[in-house]
């Protein structure tokens, strides 16, 4: 399916009851099986875009419209979470089955769905652990297990890797393209790394600092399967390159507020 | 400057703590045997302080005769009653203040407001309404158990991780499959940390409950054998109340294992 953002701006009061906006007049859209990425400094919105798009948080102003095709039994959008947000309670299995329950699906399903999900993300073997009993990149697996298994129609991605190690992050980014080529979901991605946009994304959409807004939509011109070979690509250097002068002078206002 | 060659010594060495295992038994053993031996020589008298081997033997010709069954089965029946009653009423109401904003309006103030008095002054008031019989023992020990079990289960559930709250909205669920599925699961330590309070208090209430007319169970026992100074009884009771008391640990362990395996594998 096809996501359109339109015009959306998300205004709030922080504890001394001043407004504060989050984002403003933001507007892009995915593409059917298209990887987009959102990236932008902390505190410009990048989550809070994500809330909205999943329902879970209400827009000051605009809109979110999915359009297009969508298998029924499935969900509109499916999140993976910066830390995780498994179910400290349930195996690895459960929590990959939780979604799939609250589809209404049966028993067998369920278990069907979860083991192919599982055996996608690596984990088998790994079914009956709780999350405490696995590694920081396990148990991310898990969050995509169980966001991929209820088969949404667009795939949203909060910092997934950023709670990880710097090895681990690379290992998963690759296996995340792998998982991608097989699915081809449409995903937004969001996260703060430049390289990070670049190497995954079709399209990297690079907001401001607060208020949050669409600076540059910036289209990745390197070809698919992706390979971490690409990230000694002329046209690789030249994306983050050119994303990096977009918002450094930003960065090093930033770096400045924090400092006085 | 003088040469020197110096090998590192570990100068935290005072600071590790051992186990002395060896000695933690003779402490309990040699204790025992001082306080046999005191009565034995008669440093005092039987009447004040019984000896260990004879309130042992009291215990076992208790249990042989079954008059000890008797009390035990009252006193348990009474301790269940109560703290299921209690338990399910303490729970259920943290569960709604805790989730609702409603029911914490109604019932934080409620709660703040009787939560201090002394369960145990509401029994005469108690016995007044209820009767004399076991309605009054088994609900002054449900009140006792329900204000730990209803702060404890609030906290629990006020503490429940937001991001798993929003994680399993963002998977479709309702209110219904939240609380059932997020919030109570992650109350549940909390829940069984209120449980071992609880039954410390049930107890207490118990035996108070027992001392103020009724025919049988351990505090029954207890105070009818101080009335006829059958000292060694009145230490069997003591020492049953303390087995019960070890026991409801020792269980509430076991069954914390079993309902929250992801805190004990």
């Amino acid at each position: 399916m096809r996501v359109s953002i339109e015009k959306l701006s998300k205004v709030y009061r922080d504890r001394d009851g001043r407004q504060v906006i989050a984002l403003e007049d933001v507007e892009f859209d995915v593409e059917a099986e298209e990887f987009v990425a959102v990236l932008g400094p902390s505190g410009c919105g990048k989550t809070t875009l994500l809330n909205i798009v999943a329902g879970l948080l209400p827009a000051s102003s605009g809109q979110v419209t999915f359009e297009g095709e969508r298998r029924p039994g499935t969900p509109l959008t499916a999140t993976v979470f910066q830390e995780f947000a498994l179910f400290p309670w349930r195996t690895a299995r459960a929590n990959v089955e939780f979604g799939l329950e609250e589809l209404g699906l049966p028993g067998s399903e369920r278990a069907a769905r979860a083991r192919r999900y599982l055996d996608m993300t690596g984990l088998a073997g790994f079914e009956t652990r709780f999350p405490h009993q696995l590694s920081g990149g396990m148990r991310q697996r898990v969050g995509i297990a169980r966001a991929l298994a209820v088969e949404p129609a667009v795939l949203l991605m909060d910092e997934p890797f950023s709670a990880l190690d710097a090895q681990t992050r690379a290992l998963m980014m690759e296996e995340l393209l792998a998982i991608w080529e097989r699915t081809r979901q449409s995903v937004l991605y969001v996260t703060h790394n430049i390289q990070e946009a670049v190497y995954l994304a079709d399209r990297v959409v690079v907001l401001s600092r607060r208020p949050g807004r669409v600076i540059e939509i910036e289209p990745i011109a390197l070809g698919r399967p992706r390979t971490e070979a690409y990230q000694g690509d002329p046209a690789f250097i030249r994306a983050v390159d050119r994303i990096w002068g977009l918002i450094k002078a930003q960065a090093r206002s930033a770096l400045g507020e924090e400092r006085g | 400057m003088a040469v020197e060659r110096l090998t590192v010594i570990d100068r935290a060495a005072f600071l590790r703590r051992r186990e002395h295992r060896a000695v933690r038994v003779a402490a309990l053993l040699g204790l025992l045997a001082l306080w046999e031996l005191a009565t034995r020589i008669g440093w005092v008298p039987a009447l004040f302080l019984p000896s260990p081997l004879g309130v042992i033997g009291e215990l076992a010709g208790m249990a042989s005769s079954g008059q000890l069954f008797v009390h035990l089965a009252a006193s348990l029946r009474r301790l269940f009653l109560g703290l299921a009653v209690g338990a399910g009423a303490g729970i259920s109401a943290g569960v709604a203040v805790g989730f609702f904003s409603l029911a914490e309006a109604v019932g934080q103030p409620l709660i703040a407001a009787t939560f201090p008095i002394p369960k145990i002054a509401l029994l005469p008031l108690l016995i007044l309404w209820l009767g004399i019989g076991e309605a009054s023992k088994v609900t002054v020990i449900a009140l006792g158990v329900f204000f730990p079990m209803a702060i404890n289960t609030y906290t629990g559930v006020r503490q429940a991780d937001p991001l798993l709250i929003r994680a399993a909205v963002s998977f479709g669920a309702g209110r219904a499959d939240v609380i059932r599925k997020v919030v109570i699961p992650s109350a549940l330590p909390m829940v069984f940390a209120g449980l071992r309070l609880a039954a410390g208090t049930a107890l207490l209430l118990l035996v108070a409950a027992e001392m103020i007319g009724a025919e049988s169970g351990i505090g029954f026992l207890v105070l009818q054998a101080g009335n006829l100074m059958e000292t060694t009884k009145l230490m069997v009771g003591i020492a049953v109340l303390s087995l019960l008391g070890v026991a409801s640990h020792w269980a509430l362990s076991g069954l914390e294992r079993l309902a929250i395996p992801w805190k004990h594998t």
